[in-house]
């Protein structure tokens, strides 16, 4: 426990003393700050028409505006999360300091996870400055609070899953880039593979649908708490881990 | 301390190591000294646990590094090739990260931070960026790290590679003061010889994945300095061959400093004959022993691997030290 402390506060000091979390911070402000923006002024839009009608009936804020955004937010995932995790071990093996991490009396699952969980803190901190857009809907309106925690949860579960394949494929290079791309490429294709079910109800499509983050991850946009869409994530993490654990395992024995 | 048995290291089908077996008692400062990729690195990372042997076992402070690899860290000091360090952390940061790591107690951690900062030279720099710091200042770090825990064993991969000769030399003192301080058993690699002769007790000679020699400093130097060694076979003419008398013969001939009996089998025997310094004893070896009436069934000169080995060692000094010489 207290090496997995270590190199946590470690990996997460490296990321707020160098740019990288704080450029990530501002870039995804700015996007995620785009996005807020126009669905309000949609919102807004169709509460104008909806009133010059004379439907004066209320328009659900969480539907509205809270579940497109964090629908959004789950894509700019795709983009924020390879940047987070590449460097995680690509770095240590293109500096030598892996050299450390391996001959110091620690496990590597020690290190695995503390890496991670670094990573998870850092994805979570970038999103808490969403948060600090939808609290001005409480200002301004009256959105259940509940939906939006749950739509959280899920945020931060589909990124610990693509943190962890993220990391396992820094294990595989030393060079950051490479993992950079791989990861993206991935979560990427575990995004979109959901769209096989559009176009034809095969069983592949099924099976490749449900392999889909976005299958999983759209129900908690709903504010729906789904014990079957968390095991997914957290299977995915598990797995993610594992392979990183024998991917570092393997490090040893390939040099 | 160390004992490695028959220790083999293959990368695919590269062998890297080669079968090597060796010592080292607590205490001892060894300087492992061979040409660039003679397998110093690589028997020094299965030694940190880095990578696992392909064959043949290495026991550090009586743990195995295959079998009790966590209890191995815990006793070694580990400064690889080039220092393993986070540019973007301070040097008290770094050192303190480093020694709760290998398990120093977060009761004692500044008392050591203080102590390896101060023997290693680096407390002005204890609040510097390691990014900033100079190739030397950087190295020093590096070795503060290895002992910040006060291993039993130190493990220094070229610890002087690529410093300038002030440097070089600061480091050196340093690795002797660790050496007197007398808690630590320390292997050192290094392809500059001098550097072995200033620092270490004892020198294991490794080329091409195979250990060449491991002898003391002075032995060494002595066997390699312009003397020549020479395996003598001395057959008898008719039956039994007094050994004792034909060793007296050969100790007599003019230049020759030690005559060792390797073996003797009935009418014949093995001898290993040094020379002095610079003197040409093969023609009146062979003279004399043909006067006295014996067979010279071999004369053969020994080492001369050791030989090549020594002069491409001496000629690489040579080369570091000419005024451009930063290697790799």
């Amino acid at each position: 426990m207290k090496n997995i402390w270590l190199i946590y506060r470690k990996e997460l000091r490296s990321y707020f003393t160098s740019p990288i979390a704080y450029t990530i911070m501002a870039l995804y402000a700015l996007i995620f700050g785009f996005f807020f923006y126009s669905a309000v002024k949609y919102f807004q839009q169709v509460a104008m028409q909806a009133q010059a009608m004379g439907r004066g009936f209320p328009m659900n804020i969480n539907e509205m505006i809270v579940r497109p955004v964090l629908m959004n937010t789950s894509v700019i995932g795709l983009f924020l999360i390879p940047m987070i995790c590449m460097r995680l071990f690509a770095e240590e093996k293109r500096s030598g300091t892996i050299e450390l991490l391996m001959t110091s009396p620690v496990r590597d699952i020690e290190v695995i996870l503390g890496k991670w969980l670094a990573a998870v803190a850092l994805y979570a901190t970038i999103l808490l400055v969403s948060a600090v857009n939808l609290t001005f809907l409480f200002t301004y309106g009256k959105p259940d609070w509940k939906p939006i925690l749950i739509g959280y949860l899920g945020l931060v579960l589909q990124g610990g899953a693509l943190l962890a394949i993220g990391t396992f494929l820094s294990t595989l290079t030393k060079n950051q880039i490479i993992a950079g791309v791989a990861g993206f490429c991935v979560s990427l294709l575990l995004w979109v593979l959901e769209w096989t079910t559009s176009f034809e109800s095969t069983p592949t499509s099924k099976v490749l649908g449900y392999l889909s983050v976005v299958t999983h991850f759209e129900p908690f946009t709903k504010g729906v708490l789904d014990s079957k869409d968390v095991i997914f994530f957290v299977s995915a993490i598990f797995l993610g881990l594992f392979l990183t654990a024998r991917s570092t395992e393997s490090l040893r024995w390939r040099a | 301390m160390i004992k490695v048995e028959g220790l083999t290291k293959r990368y695919g089908r590269t062998l890297a190591v080669n079968n090597i077996s060796f010592e080292v008692d607590k205490g001892q400062v060894v300087g492992f000294l061979g040409p660039n990729g003679a397998g110093k690195t690589t028997t020094m990372r299965v030694l940190t646990c880095f990578l696992p042997p392909t064959a043949g076992t290495a026991r550090l402070a009586g743990y195995d590094v295959l079998e009790q690899p966590l209890e191995v860290k815990r006793h070694i000091g580990y400064l690889p090739e080039t220092p393993p360090l986070y540019p973007e952390m301070e040097v008290a940061e770094y050192l303190t990260f480093v020694g709760r790591l290998k398990g120093v107690s977060g009761a004692n951690i500044a008392r050591r931070v203080d102590e390896v900062a101060g023997l290693c030279a680096i407390g002005d720099m204890r609040d510097k960026l390691i990014g900033k710091l100079s190739k030397g200042y950087r190295q020093r770090v590096g070795l503060a790290q290895a002992i910040i825990h006060n291993p039993d064993v130190l493990i220094l991969d070229e610890p002087t590679a690529g410093l300038d000769p002030k440097q070089i030399i600061e480091t050196r003192e340093l690795i002797k003061d660790l050496a007197k301080a007398g808690a630590h058993t320390i292997i050192l690699s290094t392809h500059i010889l001098p550097e072995v002769e200033q620092t270490c007790e004892r020198v294991i000679i490794i080329n091409k994945g195979q250990l060449v020699a491991t002898d003391t400093v002075e032995n060494l130097t002595h066997r390699l300095r312009g003397s020549e060694a020479v395996a003598v076979e001395v057959e008898s003419r008719d039956g039994k061959l007094d050994s004792a008398a034909a060793q007296r013969r050969l100790e007599q001939v003019a230049g020759v400093s030690r005559v060792v009996l390797k073996e003797s089998k009935d009418e014949r025997a093995m001898f290993e004959v040094e020379s002095l310094q610079k003197a040409a004893i093969r023609g009146d070896l062979a003279r004399a022993v043909v006067e006295s009436g014996w067979n010279l069934n071999e004369l053969r000169p020994l080492a001369l691997s050791l030989e090549e080995i020594f002069l491409e060692l001496t000629s690489a000094e040579s080369a570091t030290a000419a005024p451009a010489g930063g290697e790799k």
